[in-house]
């Protein structure tokens, strides 16, 4: 990842709140400063504050994965963490994939094999499919579906899922080897 | 003209009789060997794009300037008075802007049974009082800070209970829905039973399921002076904008609902929430913008479910295994507040031929979140009834479960008498068996004890509506660029509609795809087009843009004629090139309608009545194989095999995903998922995702799945029928006879969870 993580020294973290508060995170390799309560979570600052809906809140308790993003690369629920605790480190949302008007591979995997139907659940599947491959470029299919097993799709679009994932490797290996050449 | 018409149409298992305006003319379906470029095309999603990148905005996505939030309070007790709501700290709280209750909102009666706040609740999670705050979390904070004095009321959560005389009454009325049972009959059940030489009786349990969408219900509301604009989550536009003029005395000019893009419904989001009336009251009170969107334990309190029922079912049959008798006895949870019952009776009544058939309903209220539809509703309970007795049936008669379903065929709808347009269910029994190696001859026997793992197979059909219905309007408007835009008011629930849509209009314009746009989900500048359930969304609105697409293809062959000084009957489309042995090359359609200034086509198509003389429906069958632990218990579903008949595939890409997620969705009803409801509190102890299991990514087994795909000439232009539903309806029976096959004994019970497995071997 191009972002250089900082990361703060956790006990010098001075107390603060209960009120509003200033808080800079790195969305995306962009710093945005929001004035937010000590309690907001991540999900709810992406969301509301800077208005990167992409990630969905479906229960805000940690049981769907609808929310999940990437934090210093490593998948998390963002309902799950407070905005504070993230300061300072990479956060990875939907929005930060597709560049210079082109869709990430992942994304366009997606679309060709039919991996999503509401799509409400699509955003944290794909954040959590970017999270397995960059840290395993050739998974099997155990290896996929373990990965997305914290991420709930009622529409039961997982087949697909599977499938665009296991596109996405190989659409990404065959980039690879062409930018090696 | 336009026509008024008489109609009978069959909805989701009852037969309905309306008045419909049709016009125009009819088109005949595609020839089944048409050569097609765009029907019958794997197409990818036109807005994958949009759904992939997060920009697909979602009503929970809607961020209006100013908008404020709404929380609901909701009641703890499952039957209890209002004394007294004092919501005065709560108001007092910074950043609440109001607080919504009994007090200070109109007495608005809500489906009859209930007002908006009513000052008796019935059900832990029925509607108290609602604060609208700068920020959620204000909200939340201020709803713990209303103080309500309730009188607790005697309850009733199960509904065999609340049938009793003595028990406590949900409505004044009584607990009885109409305070009768339905009832079907045909034939004489005494005479059917007499001649039978076998007959078997079970009872039936099925459990209370919950839809657990991925977006939440919910709504924004914007007052614009006295215009309304509601951004809602729902599967109805028009429905909810209906409801929303007539409790709200708005005349419906004034009344604008949006749904571009949803994230689930399966049924829940069919009708207009309390919370989207709220949520416009609330903004007119406040006169900002109010967003209420339920949080998940709220959806899964009061946001619907598919009931609970207990079925009695008889079957009696000769030694060759002819019916002769079917009578089912079903009782039905309706929970606090029903609207539409579910016809758990449907699959009894229509799916096998026998002269003798009653079935009798009791839809009950009970101190519960209410009931809603939920994909298929009343057929997949009365599926997994009706298949597993046929196959006990089968097992006593000596019989291959399949040869005991080929037998009773039934070549016409026995509850109208009319023939089927087409009926491909013996093609589903033939080619699932081929795929699935079907091999049980000349019946499934026990496999050994002794190991701990048991392998067994089941199998189980599937009879749905799916025909469609009037009435459903369309616009085509062709752009002088050469593009079109096609534009009516349905909705896209995540089916894949507006692919579909976009594909026909393509076809029949002759424009490449990509020229075409699909406007849809705005009440304001779509014509009127049905609710999105009962499988009916393509057949009811898919002929619609086909008309529409078509007369706009008329009109500019008119125009082009004119311009290119060739004769129309010389001229044909294709790929927006307008050809014609009249011109030396092809001329785009462009090259013509530039030189016209902006003048517009706009074509209109309306959805034509069914036929008066078949039955439009649709069929498949499921084979399952499943492995059982016999040590914990575990059911694991290692296969599937589906073949369905809903007439001519449109999309197979799309189709294909929710064939699959209808099998998964019903595996989910099968093995996990149930709702718990404490019975000495009346409170959903697993009202969240965490207890309430929901298939996930390791639960998925392998499907194998085929269409039969043949146009239906009669269901409509385009031979095509509905395909949501018929998926899930089958899977959980077959998952049953495949365990029964197991395991040697029956689990008459669902969801069959280990615990019900290991007291079925007796330990």
């Amino acid at each position: 990842m191009a972002t250089k993580v900082v990361r703060p020294k956790r006990a010098k973290i001075p107390v603060r709140g209960p009120g509003k508060t200033p808080i800079t995170l790195i969305v995306n390799g962009q710093a945005h400063e929001v004035l937010v309560e000590p309690r907001r979570t991540l999900l709810d600052v992406l969301r509301k504050d800077l208005g990167l809906t992409g990630a969905k809140k479906a229960c805000d308790e940690g049981t769907c994965g609808a929310c999940t993003v990437l934090l210093d690369g490593k998948p998390i629920y963002a309902c799950m963490a407070l905005a504070l605790e993230c300061e300072g480190r990479a956060i990875e949302t939907i929005e930060g994939l597709a560049r210079d008007g082109k869709l990430h591979p992942i994304q366009q995997a997606f679309i060709e094999e039919d991996a999503l139907q509401c799509g409400f659940c699509t955003p944290g599947q794909i954040m959590s499919v970017k999270a397995l491959l960059d840290a395993n470029p050739s998974p099997t299919l155990e290896d996929v579906k373990r990965a997305l097993s914290g991420n709930l799709c009622r529409c039961g679009a997982y087949p697909k899922i599977f499938k665009a994932a296991l596109r996405a490797a190989a659409l990404l290996e065959s980039l690879k080897a062409r930018n090696s050449h | 003209m336009p026509k008024v018409i008489k109609t009978k149409t069959e909805f989701e298992g009852r037969t309905l009789e309306e008045y419909v305006v049709v016009e125009g003319e009819g088109l005949e379906p595609w020839e089944p060997q048409a050569a097609l470029r765009f029907v019958g095309k794997g197409t990818p999603r036109i807005d994958g794009p949009e759904r992939v990148t997060g920009k697909a905005l979602y009503t929970a996505d809607v961020q209006l300037p100013g908008m404020l939030y709404g929380k609901i309070l909701r009641s703890p007790h499952p039957h209890a008075k209002i004394k007294k709501i004092d919501t005065h700290k709560a108001e007092k709280l910074p950043g609440v802007r109001a607080v919504l209750s009994a007090h200070n909102t109109p007495k608005i009666a809500f489906r009859r049974q209930t007002f908006l706040f009513d000052e008796i609740v019935r059900y832990v999670g029925d509607e108290v009082a609602c604060v609208i705050a700068d920020t959620e979390e204000i909200a939340q904070d201020a709803l713990e800070l209303i103080e309500v004095e309730y009188e607790p009321l005697p309850f009733v959560l199960d509904p065999e209970e609340a049938l009793q005389p003595n028990a406590p009454k949900v409505h004044p009325s009584g607990n009885l829905l109409n305070g009768e049972p339905e009832v079907y009959q045909r034939g004489d059940l005494t005479e059917g039973f007499a001649g039978a030489d076998v007959i078997v009786e079970r009872t039936f349990r099925t459990q209370c399921a919950l839809h657990n969408c991925m977006e939440p219900h919910g709504s924004v509301a914007l007052w614009e002076g006295d215009s309304l604009t509601v951004w809602d989550s729902t599967q109805h536009i028009f429905g909810v904008r209906e409801g929303l003029a007539r409790l709200l005395g708005l005349p419906l000019h004034k009344v604008r609902v949006i749904k571009k893009y949803m994230g689930g419904g399966f049924g829940s989001k069919n009708n207009l929430g309390k919370y989207t009336v709220i949520a416009a009251l609330g903004a007119k009170i406040t006169g900002r913008p109010v967003k209420i969107i339920l949080d998940r334990h709220e959806e899964n309190l009061a946001a619907g479910n598919r009931p609970s029922s207990v079925q009695r079912l008889k079957i009696g049959a000769k030694r060759d295994g002819t019916l002769t008798a079917l009578e089912l006895k079903a009782i039905v949870a309706a929970g606090a507040y029903c609207l539409w019952p579910p016809s758990v009776g449907g699959p009894a009544r229509e799916l096998y031929l026998c002269p003798n058939v009653r079935t009798e309903q009791y839809t009950v209220f009970t101190n519960t979140g209410p009931l809603s539809a939920f994909r298929a509703p009343g057929y997949v309970e009365g599926t997994f009834a009706l298949e597993s007795l046929m196959d006990e049936l089968a097992q006593g008669l000596g019989m291959d479960p399949l040869e005991l379903r080929l037998k009773n065929y039934a070549e016409y709808d026995q509850t109208t008498g009319r023939p089927y347009s087409t009926k491909g269910l013996r093609e589903c029994y033939e080619r699932g068996a081929r795929l699935f190696g079907w091999n049980l001859s000349p019946a499934p026997s026990p496999k050994g004890g002794g190991e701990r793992f048991r392998r067994g197979v089941g199998m189980a059909s599937q009879i749905w509506s799916g025909n469609g219905m009037p009435p459903a309007y369309a616009l085509v408007k062709i752009n002088p660029d050469g593009t079109a835009a096609v534009i009516t008011g349905t909705q896209d629930i995540g089916t894949g509609t507006k692919t579909v849509l976009a594909q026909i209009a393509a076809e029949e314009l002759g424009f490449a795809l990509d020229k075409i746009s699909v406007e849809i989900g705005d009440t304001q500048t779509g014509p009127y087009a049905p609710l999105s359930a009962g499988s009916m969304t393509v057949a009811s609105v898919g002929p619609a843009v086909r008309l529409a697409a078509h007369e706009a293809r008329q009109q500019l062959l008119d125009v082009a004629a004119q311009v290119l000084e060739v004769p129309r009957e010389s001229l044909t489309i294709a790929d927006g090139l307008l050809h014609s042995s009249a011109l030396p090359k092809p001329v785009a359609v462009h090259e013509v309608l530039k030189n016209l200034e902006n003048f517009m086509i706009i074509g209109r198509g309306a959805r034509a009545p069914n036929p008066e003389d078949v039955a439009v429906n649709t069929f498949g069958a499921q084979f399952a194989e499943v492995l059982v632990d016999t040590e914990t218990g575990e059911v694991k579903v290692e296969r599937i095999v589906a073949v369905h008949d809903s007439g001519r595939v449109i999309n197979p890409l799309t189709l294909s995903s929710q064939i699959e997620g209808g099998i998964i969705q019903g595996l989910g009803y099968a093995l996990y998922e149930q709702r718990i409801v404490d019975r000495n509190t009346g409170i959903v102890v697993n009202d969240n995702l965490e207890n309430y299991k929901v298939p996930t990514a390791l639960d998925v087994p392998e499907i194998v799945f085929e269409m039969v795909d043949r146009p239906d000439p009669r269901a409509n232009n385009l031979g095509a029928k509905g395909v949501g539903e018929p998926p899930i309806i089958p899977t959980a029976a077959a998952i049953a006879n495949a365990v029964a096959n197991a395991l040697g004994v029956r689990i008459y019970e669902l969801p069959i969870m280990r615990e019900r497995v290991l007291k079925a071997l007796g330990r």
